[in-house]
């Protein structure tokens, strides 16, 4: 994967529906974006030749959207690791593009899980196993919870630092307008409200939203000829280990330590290089696991590094600059907002959120709990 | 109990065909009827001599499918926990656990005796096997009596 830094790029991106689906399906919600998407590289949607689509509410996703946009595919994949499939669907979509196997690649998600049925949707498979089932935890809540408690337990992590997490979270969000939850959100308001499954309480949940998403990928030389500077997908790598939270070898610890050390390799870079860090915040104890395994504080510091705004804005190091899955928008896979992210802090058009002279951003996508671990570094021409 | 095996075909241009009375007894089928009779089981490998939960029909250590069934000890320690918030009217909130079994595999279960916030992390427990939600499944009491809130 090494010769492939760099080899293709993000020439189109667009978000949409966070502030809710309307009448519209998830089908139609999806192509909608996928236009926006299209028309912001420049291309019709009749040049995608590459699909790549993971839906909650379709199971034969690719099939369903190439149906709908009229177009016959010559590359198309469905990979299902949870939210983290759009950060794998990349790597797919560098290797296919590079063999010539397609030549415009678009990846796309959309739910509107919260209008049309006012909760979370997982999709068929996606729940408890059998052995799990009759104990009847709330999923996916308690598998996160466990990992926190042990976290808190091995590491003395406090609540107080899940609520930082929370509150940095928002605090991005304040600075971004399409951000689903903007209001105040203290330290004391993380710790009063109700509990779900302890330690873990309302607001260090994701959100339940509507949304869509899609991105645009072409090999290098065609991203400099079209209209946005292109951003480039310097390392990419995955991993996973487990499905159900019961086969996790050790809680604290998941597959990005090694999906990171494939995708830093891959892209010549180290942590250092890295100016923004977009990463699947499903519940506040993911942000702190995964900046440990993403190698930026040593395992078991996570709780410390996240105190006193080193994360939110004006803080060390940017993270979820806009507003994570807690405070932005979740709409049951939230993977391709993480990456749009990234690509947004890049082309430089996050406006009051925006870091100057972001060229590296890296990109985790956390699928399943905490069982998919998928990393893409991305980077403008000035480190490619 | 003899672990499952597959019969390789030798040589020739045989095609690999995995027939269903060569296999064994289904160790998810074989784990449920011990539990239907009260019997929690779990296997050991004859290959590396580690135990493994949930059934296989190999080892997911070194792919051994030697594999034996045995009862373990039924003592274990509390590896984390969790209290799942639900209203009094429907029950109220109520303990999840994942247990490290001294036999060195973990599985997902519940401690009872002490209430949902009396079960703490390096608690030692005791296996047993009760209803929950209408068949019987693996269920832990605290070892040293509990019974502390």
């Amino acid at each position: 994967m090494t010769r492939l830094r760099g080899r293709a790029a993000f020439v189109g991106a667009a978000t949409g529906f966070i502030e809710g689906a309307g009448s519209y399906s998830a089908l139609e919600m999806m192509a909608l974006t996928s236009q926006a998407a299209a028309a912001d590289a420049g291309i019709s949607l009749r040049d995608v030749d590459g699909l790549f689509v993971g839906m909650q509410s379709e199971f034969l996703s690719t099939l369903a959207f190439a149906e709908y946009l009229g177009i016959r595919p010559r590359f198309s994949d469905n990979n299902r690791v949870g939210g983290s499939s759009f950060l794998c669907h990349t790597e797919q979509a560098t290797l296919a593009l590079d063999a010539g196997l397609c030549d415009v690649a678009l990846i796309c998600y959309a739910s509107n899980q919260r209008t049309a049925l006012g909760r979370l949707q997982t999709s068929v498979a996606s729940t408890w196993s059998e052995v799990e089932a009759p104990y009847q935890a709330r999923f996916p809540v308690s598998s996160y919870a466990l990992a926190a408690a042990r976290h808190m337990h091995e590491y003395g992590t406090r609540p107080e630092d899940l609520a930082a997490v929370a509150t940095s979270a928002r605090s991005w969000a304040q600075l971004n307008p399409e951000a689903f939850a903007r209001g105040a959100l203290s330290i004391e308001d993380v710790m009063a409200a109700p509990r779900v499954s302890t330690p873990l309480g309302r607001h260090d949940c994701c959100l339940v939203t509507d949304g869509a998403a899609a991105v645009i990928m072409t090999r290098a030389d065609r991203a400099k000829s079209l209209a946005r500077k292109p951003v480039y997908l310097l390392g990419a790598a995955s991993e996973h280990w487990h499905k159900q939270i019961s086969s996790m070898n050790d809680l604290c610890s998941t597959a990005a330590v090694e999906s990171a050390r494939r995708a830093f390799e891959m892209a010549h870079l180290r942590r250092s290089d890295v100016d923004v860090v977009e990463l699947y915040d499903a519940f506040t104890i993911s942000t702190i696991i995964l900046l440990e395994d993403l190698g930026f504080c040593p395992k078991g510091e996570g709780g410390r590094f996240v105190r006193d705004g080193n994360i939110a804005p004006g803080g060390s190091l940017p993270v979820n600059t806009n507003g994570g899955g807690l405070s932005c928008c979740h709409p049951g896979m939230y993977g391709l907002f993480v990456l749009i992210e990234g690509i947004r802090q890049l082309r430089g058009e996050a406006d009051d959120r925006q870091i100057e002279n972001a060229n590296v951003a890296l990109c985790q996508g956390s699928g399943g709990v905490f069982s998919s671990q998928a990393t893409n570094i991305l980077g403008t021409d000035a480190v490619l | 109990m003899g672990g499952n095996r597959v019969r390789g075909v030798g040589g020739g241009s045989s095609p690999v065909v995995v027939k269903t009375e060569d296999c064994g007894p289904a160790p998810t089928a074989h784990y449920d009827a011990g539990l239907k009779t009260g019997k929690f089981r779990i296997q050991r490998c004859n290959g590396c001599g580690k135990h493994l939960f949930y059934p296989r029909v190999a080892c997911p250590h070194c792919a051994s499918p030697d594999l034996a069934w045995l009862e373990p000890s039924g003592l274990g320690t509390v590896y984390s926990t969790t209290t799942v918030n639900r209203p009094s009217d429907k029950g109220g909130p109520y303990n999840v656990a994942l247990i490290d079994l001294a036999e060195g595999v973990r599985l997902m279960s519940r401690v009872d005796g002490v209430g949902p916030d009396g079960v703490k992390i390096g608690m030692t427990v005791r296996i047993g096997v009760e209803l929950v939600n209408g068949s019987n499944a693996p269920v832990f009491h605290p070892v040293d009596g509990g019974g502390r809130r």
